[in-house]
């Protein structure tokens, strides 16, 4: 994946990821139109197909609203890159399949229009614009394993065909 | 080794001797919570399950009506109903519609649906209320959701406790709300992310159920998976009014590991406000009102402090008298019961006499849904959990947290007020 960085700050949160207003939209190409909306309002018109977030600690600190991830998915940024993110939406990203990397020196290095590229299974993160190249932190074998099974879902089949045997 | 009180809940619902902060498991969830927003996700979700046509348990899941209820459009209106033909479908025992509940942390209590010892988990990240009752309790996504409403088991990392003790008794109008206010400020907003807060100490043996309850319906503010309190008498006749299923009331074993130990002197403690824009940035009231911060709103109500012990209070300041002119003051009781206790003790009359609007019980004006939504440059204290930017409407407007009693005194003079002052300045 690449694209240009747009970076913020730290504690950016669901509400203003997408503000409650709209969390009655299911539709994720209509929700991406809002993403970010309560942070920068021209967040959705700036960037192009493929961008990407970058913030810094406790990305998505807040409600549990799965919607939040969704949004940011259905505007076409491709991922988020954060020095931390929120716990609920950690896991809510991860069973959507929005990636997520977290990795704190990249976001250091990373300045809003610099263009990123990422290699999802190493974890590599290199600036294009800088020539600099950084990792982001491995997930847990866990959490690796139900992002190579494709998310919670299949897990979820998986595991009540194992309980269909018994 | 012993365990903390998160750690042995968790181990016995998955089945273990013991676990270890950091360790993946599987535990068996005893409810599962969904609200009409996360419940129209979650329930996509498991239509696109293969082989998941049944929840795994119907007497298990609560589905409450509360974000944007009474529908505020035609696109409420539809998710309310396709949770309510979900209820339906799968024959769900706990569905509160409209009427018959109110905002889904007030109401599942009040059903006897929580009790000590257990594993809960909601798509609604005020699930954590809960640990009030010494459950374990923690707010998913709808996805996480969906695969609990199937499988009746989650996934869940062992979380390190941080052990918070409070001593002293609290001030003139002082409150769980501002003991909580003080927490968050202490902590952060990120300051126990992943983690447990298992609250100890002289001052919270002392709080009621409802204090109980307004602090670890605040846990989330500090980013913690779950916040808990030991279970109780007080507790355990509250729990037991409300149902005769057996529960398990667990301690914390005396050598329990704890990743940091905070300790908050209450006894100092003044009220407390949290200033715009994020739950953390938690000042003493009287450096707040060093300046004079007209208010354009005062909200009360949510599942921190929608209670009837909450309206007791804002009944006793604001009775017999009128609310600031250039204000409108908005109160949602948190549930129909506590509506209808509101009403059997006069409480509704004296609010609407003093000038509030008193709204159907839900999550109103909270999350900037409908019923009281903030527009560009105003400015509202309320007695909920968040201020971020944008949580009660415009990204421009401003949101400050108190305790009920302090919105009831800002709500008399129109400008943030501490409480213990009123008879000073003579409202
Ligand atoms: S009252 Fe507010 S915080 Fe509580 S569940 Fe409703 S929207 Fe969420």
């Amino acid at each position: 994946m690449r694209g240009n960085a747009h970076k913020y700050g730290k504690n950016v949160d669901t509400d203003v990821i997408i503000p409650g207003k709209y969390c009655n939209i299911i539709d994720a190409a209509e929700l991406g139109k809002h993403a970010l909306e309560g942070l920068d309002a021209e967040y959705t018109s700036r960037m192009k197909t493929g961008d990407i977030i970058v913030a810094d600690t406790n990305f998505g600190c807040g409600s549990s609203r799965e919607v939040a991830p969704i949004a940011i998915k259905g505007s076409g940024t491709s991922a988020v890159i954060a020095k931390s993110f929120a716990r609920i939406f950690y896991r809510n990203a991860l069973n959507i399949g929005l990636p997520i990397f977290e990795a704190p020196e990249a976001v250091d290095g990373i300045e809003s229009g610099d263009e990123i590229e990422i290699d999802p299974p190493s974890g590599t993160i290199r600036n294009l614009t800088k020539g600099t190249s950084y990792k982001s932190a491995a997930f847990p074998p866990f959490m690796q394993s139900l992002i190579e099974a494709g998310g919670l879902q299949p897990y979820v089949e998986k595991r009540l065909a194992e309980r269909a045997k018994v | 080794m012993g365990m903390t009180l998160t750690e042995k809940i968790l181990a016995r619902h998955a089945g273990l001797d013991r676990v270890e902060p950091g360790q993946i498991i599987n535990a068996k969830v005893d409810l599962v919570l969904a609200n009409e927003l996360s419940a129209a996700v979650a329930i996509g979700v498991m239509r696109n399950i293969k082989g998941a046509d049944r929840v795994f348990d119907n007497e298990k899941i609560a589905l409450v009506e509360d974000h944007f209820v009474p529908a505020k459009d035609a696109q409420s209106a539809k998710l309310a109903k396709l949770m309510k033909d979900f209820a339906g479908e799968q024959n769900i025992k706990h569905f509160f519609d409209v009427g018959r509940g109110g905002i889904e942390h007030v109401v599942l209590p009040e059903e006897g649906l929580v009790a000590p010892g257990e594993l809960i988990v909601g798509g609604d990240s005020h699930t954590c209320t809960y640990g009030a009752f010494g459950a374990f309790a923690t707010g998913m996504g709808s996805t996480d959701i969906a695969a609990a409403f199937v499988l009746g088991e989650v996934w869940l990392r062992v979380p390190p406790s941080i052990k918070i003790v409070y001593n002293g008794t609290p001030g003139e109008m002082v409150f769980a709300k501002d003991i909580m206010l003080k927490t968050v400020g202490t902590l952060g907003i990120d300051g126990a992310t992943y983690r447990a807060i298992e609250y100890h100490g002289t001052t919270v043996d002392d709080l009621s159920i409802t204090g109980r309850i307004t602090m670890a319906n605040m846990a989330i503010e500090a980013g913690a998976k779950n916040g808990i309190f030991h279970a109780d008498e007080k507790t355990i006749a509250y729990v037991k009014e409300r149902t005769n299923r057996d529960f398990l009331v667990e301690r914390a074993d005396a050598d329990a590991m704890y990743e940091r130990i905070v300790e908050i002197d209450v006894a100092s403690l003044e009220p407390q406000v949290a200033c715009p824009h994020t739950p953390d940035n938690v000042h003493p009231i009287s450096e707040v009102t060093n300046e004079t911060i007209p208010v354009d709103q005062v909200f009360i109500g949510s599942c921190t402090n929608g209670y009837i012990e909450d309206l007791r209070i804002v009944a006793k300041i604001l009775d017999g008298k009128r609310i600031s002119p250039n204000l409108r003051v908005i109160v949602n009781p948190g549930s129909q019961k506590v509506w209808m206790q509101a009403a059997q003790e006069g409480i509704l009359t004296i609010l609407a006499s003093a000038g509030c609007v008193v709204n159907t019980p839900g999550c109103g004006a909270c999350f900037g849904g409908h019923m009281g939504t903030l527009g560009d440059g105003e400015r509202c204290i309320s007695t909920t959990n968040r201020n971020y930017v944008g949580r009660m409407g415009s990204p421009k407007a401003e949101v400050y947290l108190g305790s009920p009693a302090t919105c009831a005194a800002s709500a008399l003079t129109g400008v943030i007020t501490d409480p213990r002052t009123l008879a000073a300045v003579g409202v």
